[in-house]
């Protein structure tokens, strides 16, 4: 479990996130949303350590992050995995070598049971046989499930991903998404996922945080997500008039 | 950044195959540039040196002994390492650079890798170790072809040209040049990875961090010139 607990950050007197609380938990998907620039990126960042916060303390399964030293902290990332906007991918180096790349640098594996677990992780993200090619040379979607394999060859406990299907179609992010899901699930692990998509909230998330304006404003799952009373998070959920009407139909519909 | 770069290296043998794709980068393909710069410089020193002494009781080993202090006191080291800080620096930065902004050094540091000391030091290294190499391979580039051009072309013989070369001749200076070269080495690839590593925004800024690395690097590499010269010769 992740326990976020009562942290703020500023930019200079730009106030980007304000008193926040909030836990996610493991072998879920937990999502956090909210409107571009709201702070979730930023919120992210302040997570894994890549920010420093102002004020508060982030805890992973009872080790304050905070309040450690780099070298502790290295410890603990070795257990995170994360997949970026961008992906994020070494573009020196081929598919294979991305994914093998945590293990090279961390683990005490032999060449041989290297090459096994980059190709379990390949497999498992439905990429087998792509383990030469270039980043360049293969498309987002590969691009993305190349990242996921990336992230997983340590056997996180958690991982992080910051809008997982940004520029894919939407069949692609399906795929995209139900890979976080499943890998979530299979390897009980803490998933954090940044999103401002309702498909993928809808489809695979187990818990909600709804940012607004740097300040956690709602929280809870996808069914209360639907009846909320919440108007801005309404207004982030059906922002269309259309989508307001299929919410009218909806509720009618069950009520 | 320094202090990270210097601190704990994950493991030796991941390192040791990243200073020899280095050595690569830096040195082995930069190679051509200096030596056929080197060729050149020779020969028009050679015949600038002999056009400017036809007085007649200057010495016609003048020549060689002219081209030669030329070569090893400052075009081997400081005009060769100027070149490559634009080649070389402005590579590593745009390099670093690039992977700063497309978040690579984030996804490192996420790793537990420590992203500066990982894609750092392996450079400075390299360069440190092949640079004076090619400091000497341009000295010998630029005396042979100043001995080519000045018999080819009849202003001096190869035996006025080698009394020349060898008059006076102190190995210590070999030495001074060398030296310049490890401290240069230094300096483009410390400047050029510092200006990358803290690249901000996008393709725009890689390339102005680019260009901040070679101007900052020829800066430095003038100011150390003069104090290592004032130190070393005087
Ligand atoms: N490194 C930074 N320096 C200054 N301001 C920043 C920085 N990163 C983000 N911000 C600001 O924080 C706010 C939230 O950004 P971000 O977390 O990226 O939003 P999003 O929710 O779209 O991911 C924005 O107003 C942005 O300008
Ligand atoms: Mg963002």
């Amino acid at each position: 479990m992740i326990e976020v607990k009562d942290i703020s950050k500023s930019f200079d007197g730009n106030h980007v996130l304000k008193n926040i609380t909030v836990e996610f938990f493991p072998g879920k998907v937990n999502f956090i949303i909210g409107r571009s620039g709201s702070g979730k990126s930023v919120l992210t960042k302040c997570i894994v350590g890549l920010m420093e916060v102002d004020k508060g303390e982030i805890v992973f399964d009872g080790r304050s992050f905070t309040k450690m030293d780099r070298w502790d902290r290295r410890i603990v990332r070795q257990e995170m995995g994360m997949l970026f906007q961008g992906s994020a991918l070494f573009d020196s180096m081929t598919v294979e070598e991305n994914v093998m790349f945590p293990l090279k640098m961390f683990s005490k594996m032999s060449a041989g049971e290297m090459k096994d677990r980059v190709n379990f992780c390949l497999e498992r993200v439905n990429l087998q046989g792509k383990n030469h090619l270039y980043p360049s040379e293969i498309s987002g979607g590969m691009q993305k499930r190349t990242g996921i394999a990336r992230a997983i060859s340590m056997n996180p406990k958690y991982l992080f991903c910051d809008e997982p299907n940004s520029g894919l179609d939407p069949q692609t992010a399906i795929v995209i998404d139900n890979l976080i899901k499943e890998i979530t699930y299979e390897f009980n692990i803490t998933t954090v996922v940044v999103s401002h998509d309702m498909n993928s909230v809808i489809e695979i998330g187990d818990y909600i945080n709804f940012i607004y304006q740097g300040e956690l404003w709602w929280k809870g799952d996808k069914k209360e997500i639907l009846k909320t009373q919440n108007d801005e998070l309404n207004n982030f959920v059906f922002p269309s008039e259309f989508m307001k009407e299929i919410k009218e139909v909806l509720r009618d519909g069950r009520g | 950044m320094l202090v990270n770069v210097f601190t704990r290296p994950e493991k030796r043998k991941v390192y040791k195959k990243l200073i020899v794709d280095e050595i690569d980068k830096i040195g082995i393909q930069s190679l051509g540039i200096v030596a056929l710069l080197s060729l050149f410089m020779g020969a028009v020193v050679t015949l600038q040196t002999a056009a400017n002494i036809d007085s007649g009781w200057i010495p016609k080993w003048t020549i060689g002994f002219t081209t030669r202090q030329t070569m090893i006191l400052e075009f081997s080291s400081t005009i060769v390492c100027l070149i490559l800080s634009g080649k070389v620096g402005s590579n590593i930065a745009s390099e670093i650079g690039t992977m700063r902004i497309s978040e690579q050094i984030d996804a490192m540091d996420i790793m537990g890798v420590n992203s500066a000391s990982y894609l750092i030091l392996p450079k400075i290294i390299a360069a440190m170790i092949i640079f004076p190499f090619m400091v000497i391979m341009a000295m010998a580039c630029g005396i042979t072809a100043g001995a080519m051009i000045g018999s080819s072309t009849g202003v001096i013989s190869l035996t006025d040209y080698n009394y020349g070369l060898t008059y006076y001749f102190e190995p210590f200076q070999v030495s001074y040049t060398l030296i310049k070269s490890v401290v240069f080495a230094f300096i483009i690839t410390t400047v050029s990875s510092y200006h990358g590593y803290y690249t901000k925004g996008g393709a725009l800024q890689v390339g102005q961090s680019s260009t901040r690395a070679v101007v900052y690097s020829i800066v430095l590499i003038m100011i150390a010139n003069y104090i290592l010269t004032q130190l070393l010769l005087l």
